[in-house]
C-alpha cells in the first residue's frame, strides 16, 4: 500500500481544520502519516493522532519550527521522502508556499489545488480560474499535491488512535527568518473561510456606501467582499477582491450586491452553494448564476434585508 | 541590485476561454492575450525599486512562442531595461509545465546572476502557483511568496506576505525569489513615448535546448472539460420572499 505524508498546518496549539480535508484526500491515495513540525506542539500531534484515518503521526519538536519558513519545512519533508510515495497539504497559503519547493527538490511535478482523486496517479483540478476542469495524470513516481479543501469532506477529528513517533529536526537552512505576524483583527470571519459572504460591486457607488453591506454582514455573521470593479473604483482595498485575480470563495451563501457579474468575478464565487444577486439591471449576467435574484434598488433592498435578518434571528 | 522579472503571455483576464468540444484543451486561437496580471505587478515593483535607487537594472524574461516578445515589449515599455526570450513551441498553459519553466529560468539565472527574481505568484491560465517556489528550491535560494510589501534592509529583503490569517513578515537573504500578490502595488500604464522607446530595447533570444534543460512534461492532460454548469435560479419579488426562500428552501439562514 502506498504511504502518504500529510503536512499538518497548525499554530503550535491546535490543528487547522484544513488539515482534516487534506487527510481525507490523502486517504484516497494510501496509508496516511501526518507530519507535525512545531515548537511545543504536542497537543497538535495528539490531535492529529486522533483524526480518523490517520495511521501514524511524526512529531518534530524544535524551536526552528515555531514559525517555520518554507525553506526549513521543505528540507524536513525531503529528508523524510524515502519512506513515502505521496505528499499532501491543504491548498492554503501555507501548503502553497511549501509543497512546490518540496516537489522541485524531489524533481517531480506538483499538482495544485486538486478537487478529485480519480486514481492514485490521476487527479482533477480547475484551470483558467474555474472555466475548465482538467484531468491530469502524473508520470512521476512520487506525487506532491495540494488539495482544495472545499472539494473534500473533512476527516473526523476523532475516532483515530495513531501512534506518535518523534523525529529530530534537520539543520536549519538559515536562508530566511520569521519577523512577525499581523493577524487581521476583525469581528467578521475571513473571506476565504466564511460561511456567508456579502459582496459589493460598482453599483455600491462609493466606499462609504459599503457601510450598508457591513451592517448586513454583521447580522449574518458574514465576511465582506467586493468585485474587482469596486476595488478599481477605489471603494475598498484590494484584499476584499473576490475573483480570478482576487480570492476564490465557496461559502454556503454568497450575496452579490450591485455586481454585474463579469467573468472574472464569477470565476471567484460560482462554486458557492447558494448565490443571491441584488441588482437594478435585470439583464445583469450575475442573474444567470444566481439561485435567487432580486431586481431593484440596492439602497432600499439591503437595509430591508438587514432588518429582516435581524427579526429572523430574534424570532 | 539586479532584478530579473519573468513575465508570461496569457489569455486576457476578461476573456472567457472555451473548452474544445473534443476535450483536448482550450480554444485560445484568436483570443486577446495580455501579460499575466500578477507579472504586471512584479514588473511595477521592480521599476519602483529602481526609481528608489535600490535596483540598478531590470531584465524581463519570457518563455514561449514568438509572440511572447509582445509581452516583453510591454514590460520594457513599463520600464524594464532589456529582455531575454526563450523561444519554444510548447503550449505554455499545458505543455510547458512549472518544473520545466523553473529549470529554464534557473539556467538563464546562472548566466544573468540577478540578486532578486520578482515574479507573479501564479499565472491565470494554469493557476498552478508553483514556479517561483520551485525556482527558489532549484537555486537553493530563499523564497518570499505572496508579497504585499517589499523593502530592502541591510542587504536583505523584508517581505510582508499575504497569508490566510492576515499578514506575515519575513526576512530573506539575497539572492532571493519574491512572488507578488495583488496588494503590492497598482501597475502603471505605459506611456506612448515609452512604448516607442521600448521598441529599441534589446531582446536576447535563447533556445531551450541550448540551455541544456529537459522540458518534457511530467503531467499528461487526459481531458479538459467544461465545469458543471450552474443553472439560473428564480427571481423573487421582494425581501420577505427572499428571506423565506433562504430559510425554508435553501436552509442557509
Amino acid at each position: 500500500m502506498a504511504e502518504v505524508l500529510v503536512l499538518a498546518e497548525h499554530d503550535n496549539a491546535s490543528l487547522a481544520k484544513s488539515t482534516l480535508h487534506a487527510v481525507a484526500a490523502a486517504a484516497a491515495l494510501g496509508q496516511v502519516t501526518v507530519l507535525v513540525a512545531g515548537a511545543g506542539a504536542g497537543a497538535v500531534a495528539q490531535a492529529a493522532a486522533a483524526v480518523d484515518g490517520v495511521a501514524k503521526v511524526v512529531h518534530v519538536d524544535d524551536e526552528a519550527y515555531a514559525n517555520p519558513v518554507a525553506e526549513d519545512v521543505s528540507a524536513l519533508v525531503v529528508a523524510m521522502a524515502d519512506g513515502y510515495d505521496g505528499f499532501v497539504a491543504a491548498s492554503s497559503t501555507f501548503g502553497k508556499n511549501v509543497m512546490p519547493r518540496v516537489a522541485a527538490l524531489l524533481d517531480v511535478a506538483q499538482i495544485s489545488d486538486i478537487v478529485e482523486v480519480v486514481s492514485p496517479d490521476t487527479f482533477k483540478r480547475f484551470i483558467y480560474a474555474g472555466n475548465a476542469l482538467a484531468t491530469v495524470k502524473t508520470t512521476d513516481a512520487k506525487r506532491v499535491l495540494t488539495v482544495r479543501t472545499t472539494a473534500f469532506a473533512a476527516a473526523a477529528a476523532t475516532g483515530g488512535s495513531a501512534e506518535v513517533e518523534t523525529l529530530q529536526a534537520v539543520a536549519p537552512t538559515d536562508l530566511a527568518r520569521f519577523l512577525g505576524r499581523e493577524v487581521t483583527e476583525s469581528e467578521r470571519p475571513d473571506l476565504t473561510s466564511a460561511r456567508i459572504v456579502v459582496s459589493g460591486g460598482r453599483g455600491m457607488g462609493s466606499g462609504e456606501n459599503f457601510a450598508i453591506l457591513e451592517a448586513l454582514a454583521d447580522q449574518l455573521g458574514a465576511a465582506v467582499g467586493a468585485s474587482r470593479a469596486a476595488v478599481d473604483a477605489g471603494f475598498v482595498p484590494n484584499d476584499y477582491q473576490v475573483g480570478q485575480t482576487g480570492k476564490i470563495v465557496a461559502p454556503e451563501l454568497y450575496i452579490a450586491v450591485g455586481i454585474s457579474g463579469a467573468i472574472q468575478h464569477l470565476a471567484g464565487m460560482k462554486d458557492s452553494k447558494v448565490i443571491v444577486a441584488i441588482n437594478k439591471d435585470e439583464e445583469a449576467p450575475i442573474f444567470q448564476v444566481a439561485d435567487y435574484g432580486l431586481v431593484g434598488d440596492l439602497f432600499q433592498i439591503v437595509p430591508q434585508l438587514t432588518e429582516a435578518v435581524k427579526q429572523t434571528r430574534a424570532a | 541590485m539586479k532584478i530579473l522579472v519573468p513575465v508570461k503571455r496569457v489569455v486576457d483576464y476578461n476573456v472567457r476561454v472555451r473548452v474544445k468540444a473534443d476535450g483536448s484543451g482550450l480554444d485560445t486561437a484568436n483570443v486577446k492575450m495580455s501579460m499575466n496580471p500578477f507579472d504586471e505587478i512584479a514588473t511595477e515593483e521592480a521599476i519602483r525599486l529602481k526609481e528608489k535607487g535600490v535596483a540598478s537594472e531590470i531584465v524581463a524574461i519570457s518563455i514561449g512562442e514568438a509572440k511572447a516578445q509582445e509581452t516583453l515589449r510591454t514590460a520594457m515599455a513599463m520600464g524594464a531595461d532589456r529582455s531575454v526570450h526563450v523561444l519554444t513551441d510548447a503550449a505554455t498553459d499545458t505543455e510547458l509545465q512549472p518544473l520545466a519553466v523553473a529549470k529554464l529560468l534557473q539556467a538563464v539565472i546562472e548566466r544573468e546572476s540577478p540578486d532578486v527574481v520578482l515574479m507573479g505568484k501564479q499565472a491565470i491560465d494554469d493557476d498552478s502557483n508553483q514556479t517561483g517556489q520551485m525556482l527558489a528550491a532549484l537555486l537553493g535560494w530563499p523564497q518570499a511568496t505572496f508579497a504585499s510589501r517589499v523593502e530592502a534592509v541591510d542587504g536583505e529583503l523584508h517581505v510582508t506576505r499575504e497569508v490566510d490569517a492576515g499578514l506575515e513578515t519575513i526576512a530573506v537573504k539575497l539572492p532571493a525569489v519574491v512572488t507578488v500578490d495583488l496588494r503590492l502595488n497598482e501597475p502603471r500604464y505605459a506611456s506612448l513615448p515609452n512604448i516607442m522607446k521600448a521598441k529599441k530595447k534589446p531582446i536576447d533570444q535563447l533556445d531551450p535546448a541550448a540551455l541544456g534543460v529537459d522540458t518534457a512534461p511530467r503531467l499528461t492532460y487526459l481531458k479538459v472539460e467544461e465545469p458543471p454548469k450552474r443553472e439560473a435560479g428564480v427571481r423573487v419579488e421582494d425581501v420577505p420572499a427572499l428571506i423565506e426562500k433562504l430559510k425554508s428552501e435553501a436552509g442557509v439562514i
